[in-house]
């Protein structure tokens, strides 16, 4: 058992600071993003549109037997290439985080809208609304709501996930607790304290999640 | 065999069951109606111990199931139950439904066991469906089996929880059929949670009404339906007996 | 968008070996892993579903614990910081003698971590079998334990096969994380090629073959199971 300096968690406080605060801004942009590419996924699994429900089910099962780090090396690689200039290692990132979990969250929207009676639409119809309004006033609205307690468990998934941008050496809180670690020679301390955060972050969440269900079943 | 003292059940703060005493004699058969929610289930999943009693005694061929520390699997092992639900186990043939607690629970060798099944299900007219499985029979067929898995136990007294409720009309007598034969022929020891009142009337020697947790009658079956001593008993028999 | 493709280069026998030993340390670790996975999982499952409450509350911590915190983290842990956590000797051991670190350290890292998640599997499968199964089985005499062995489990077993199947994937893709350590699995030999030959593209798209393929045979393999373990005429609902 070596000795241990807990001390050095005080002061790289500041810098985990700002590690968690690019974790947390993945998170959130991650999550807007890849829920409205994953509704529209969603829709067009469930469209009649044959080659775009088949586009759709090829690309959401094709990011699902992959893992999330060589889809974040696919995208470090492809975004600049395709933009014919480099660009900052965060938007790599981003785009990665959104095309894979677009993929999941395409999933639970769509059990979201299949949930949604279907007396629902033929409502809609009935009053003569086109597609689009259906989806936007009467089908998604519910079939979102139906589905928050899921969605947020993605969202604390997928903030879990973000700790992978270490790979690429993007300076979330598990790389900046990874460089103190290093630099100071306080693997166990900064570590475990990483651990503690996410943990702590998760736990609340996943809290949340739970007082979520109950209110929603009463 | 069966006797129950000033049984009282709460859950939580609310009271399910209220100074129930009744007894069932050796042989006998007790019919227990009443309307839903007047606690019979409960009472009756009292006696083998599966729902606890905060209150009052009950005890089965002398053995107290109501005291502290009671061998429950010991006493279960000798009273047969029958659900509701039927109950039986789906990932088992109806060979090994019925094997499974003689072995496991009795200690009887294979060769015993099968034995036993066989003439069990050759009663009930299930031997040919010994090696189906539940799912693939049907709810009065189910049943019949069940009643055979309860039977093959050798049990002392049987307890049947709305046994035909979730049946079919027309699967109802074939099971009834195997109750009226075990109480005639085998002279069982019964007691029945039922709203059959034609059953009650062919074999039931009492008839025990409830309502909202109470005993409220406990009489021999012929005077309860000819003359109900209470307002809630001639309620409730002219509600079931209309149609 | 200027790239100059070549993909024969995935079939240089120096390139294509790297692809195959990745090939082999994935699914090395992701077997393993499962093991432990299944094991650990299933007792601290069916832990949770016990009536002692110093059973349940452990295992619903080791849940909530081994969820909470993201796998790259437990696996830092495990690597860097156990050792230096442990007794003298012990810790020595693990820097120093300990065959293949990298590997045990995964598959320990990967293993326990999965078992978090098989535990809920396993417990949500014993809480939707139909409470009467379990009075029948105990209005017959039966023990808690033999309750579990003759009903519960080989009923809820069967019934998260399909959740299951994606839990066994989920394990070959995390296997990746092990990059991190060190360990060249298949997406850092991937990364390799790419570093040493500029033909990225070809790269990952070698890897991503494979990881389909391996779904692929995942997926094939747990439906055979399903169909082998199907209970007929039962879907896990209450008749």
């Amino acid at each position: 058992m070596g000795d241990f300096d807990f001390g050095v968690i005080i002061q790289s406080l500041p810098f985990l600071w700002e590690g968690l605060q690019l974790s947390l801004l993945l998170t959130f942009l991650a999550i807007i993003g890849g829920l409205v590419l994953g509704t529209l996924l969603a829709l067009a699994r469930l469209s009649g549109i044959v080659p775009l429900a088949l586009f759709a089910a090829g690309y959401v099962n094709l990011i699902r037997a992959v893992p999330l780090i060589l889809v974040i090396f696919w995208f470090y690689f492809l975004v600049p290439l395709a933009l014919g200039r480099p660009i900052g290692g965060f938007y790599s990132a981003l785009i990665a985080f959104v095309m894979f979990e677009a993929a999941y969250y395409s999933e639970i929207m769509r059990a979201g809208i299949q949930s949604v009676a279907r007396g629902q639409v033929h409502a809609g119809k009935a009053t003569g609304l086109g597609y689009w309004q259906i989806q936007r006033f009467i089908v998604l609205p519910q079939a979102f709501r139906n589905m928050i307690p899921i969605l947020v468990t993605q969202g604390i998934i997928l903030f879990q996930d973000t700790s992978l941008v270490f790979v690429v050496s993007l300076r979330d809180l598990m790389t900046a607790s990874s460089i103190v670690a290093r630099t100071e020679g306080r693997l166990v301390e900064m570590y475990l304290f990483a651990a503690l955060v996410y943990f702590v972050i998760c736990f609340s969440g996943s809290l949340f999640v739970r007082r979520l269900q109950t209110r929603m079943a009463t | 065999m069966i006797e129950m003292e000033n049984v009282s059940k709460w859950y939580g703060d609310f009271r399910v069951l209220t100074d129930c005493t009744t007894k069932v004699a050796k042989g006998e058969v007790v019919v227990v109606c009443g309307p839903s929610g007047s606690g019979k289930s409960t009472l009756i999943k009292c006696v083998n111990g599966l729902e606890p009693v905060q209150q009052g005694r009950i005890t089965v061929d002398g053995a107290d199931v109501t005291a502290k520390g009671a061998k429950l699997t010991n006493l279960r092992s000798k009273i047969g139950m029958v659900f509701q639900h039927f109950e039986l186990y789906p990932h088992m043939s109806v060979r090994d439904n019925l094997c499974l607690a003689q072995e496991k629970v009795l200690g009887r060798s294979r060769a015993e066991a099968e034995a036993r099944t066989e003439t069990l299900l050759t009663r009930v007219g299930m031997i040919d469906h010994i090696s189906k499985y539940p799912g693939q029979l049907s709810g009065g067929q189910q049943q019949r089996v069940a009643i055979a898995r309860a039977l093959a136990m050798d049990p002392i007294a049987m307890l049947f929880d709305e046994p035909t409720s979730a049946l079919d009309p027309e699967m109802i007598k074939e099971v009834l059929d195997v109750m009226v034969q075990l109480a005639r022929e085998d002279g069982m020891t019964m007691m029945v949670v039922t709203h059959e009142m034609g059953f009650a009337r062919k074999v039931a020697d009492r008839v025990v009404f409830m309502d909202e947790g109470a005993i409220v009658e406990d009489r021999p079956t012929q005077d309860f339906y000819d003359d109900p001593s209470s307002e809630r008993a001639k309620d409730f028999l002219s509600k079931i007996l209309n149609h | 968008m200027n790239y100059n493709w070549n993909w024969s280069v995935l079939f240089e026998p120096e390139y294509f070996g790297w692809l195959i030993s990745g090939l082999g340390w994935t699914i090395s670790v992701a077997l393993c892993a499962w093991v432990i996975a299944l094991v650990v999982g299933s007792l601290v499952g069916v832990g949770r579903t016990l009536p002692n409450r110093l059973v349940s509350t452990l295992c619903t911590a080791y849940v909530e614990l081994f969820r909470n915190i993201p796998l790259l983290v437990q696996m830092f842990i495990w690597y860097f910081a156990v050792p230096e956590m442990v007794p003298e000797e012990a810790g020595r051991w693990m820097k120093r003698d300990m065959p293949q670190p990298e590997f045990t350290t995964a598959v320990v890292a990967l293993g326990l971590y999965t078992a978090s998640r098989v535990a809920e599997q396993v417990r949500a499968g014993i809480e939707t079998v139909p409470h009467g199964l379990k009075s029948a089985a105990t209005a017959q005499g039966m023990s808690i334990a033999q309750v579990y062995r003759y009903v519960l489990l080989p009923i809820s077993f069967r019934l998260i096969v399909p959740p299951m199947t994606s839990e066994f994937l989920t394990v070959f893709k995390n296997s990746s994380l092990a990059l991190t350590i060190g360990l060249l699995e298949l997406t850092a030999q991937s990364q390799q090629i790419a570093e040493y030959t500029f033909q990225s593209f070809e790269a990952y798209t070698a890897a991503t073959v494979i990881y389909v393929l391996i779904a692929l045979c995942a997926t094939v393999i747990m439906s055979l199971l399903e169909r082998q373990t199907r209970i007929p005429g039962y879907s896990g609902k209450e008749n």
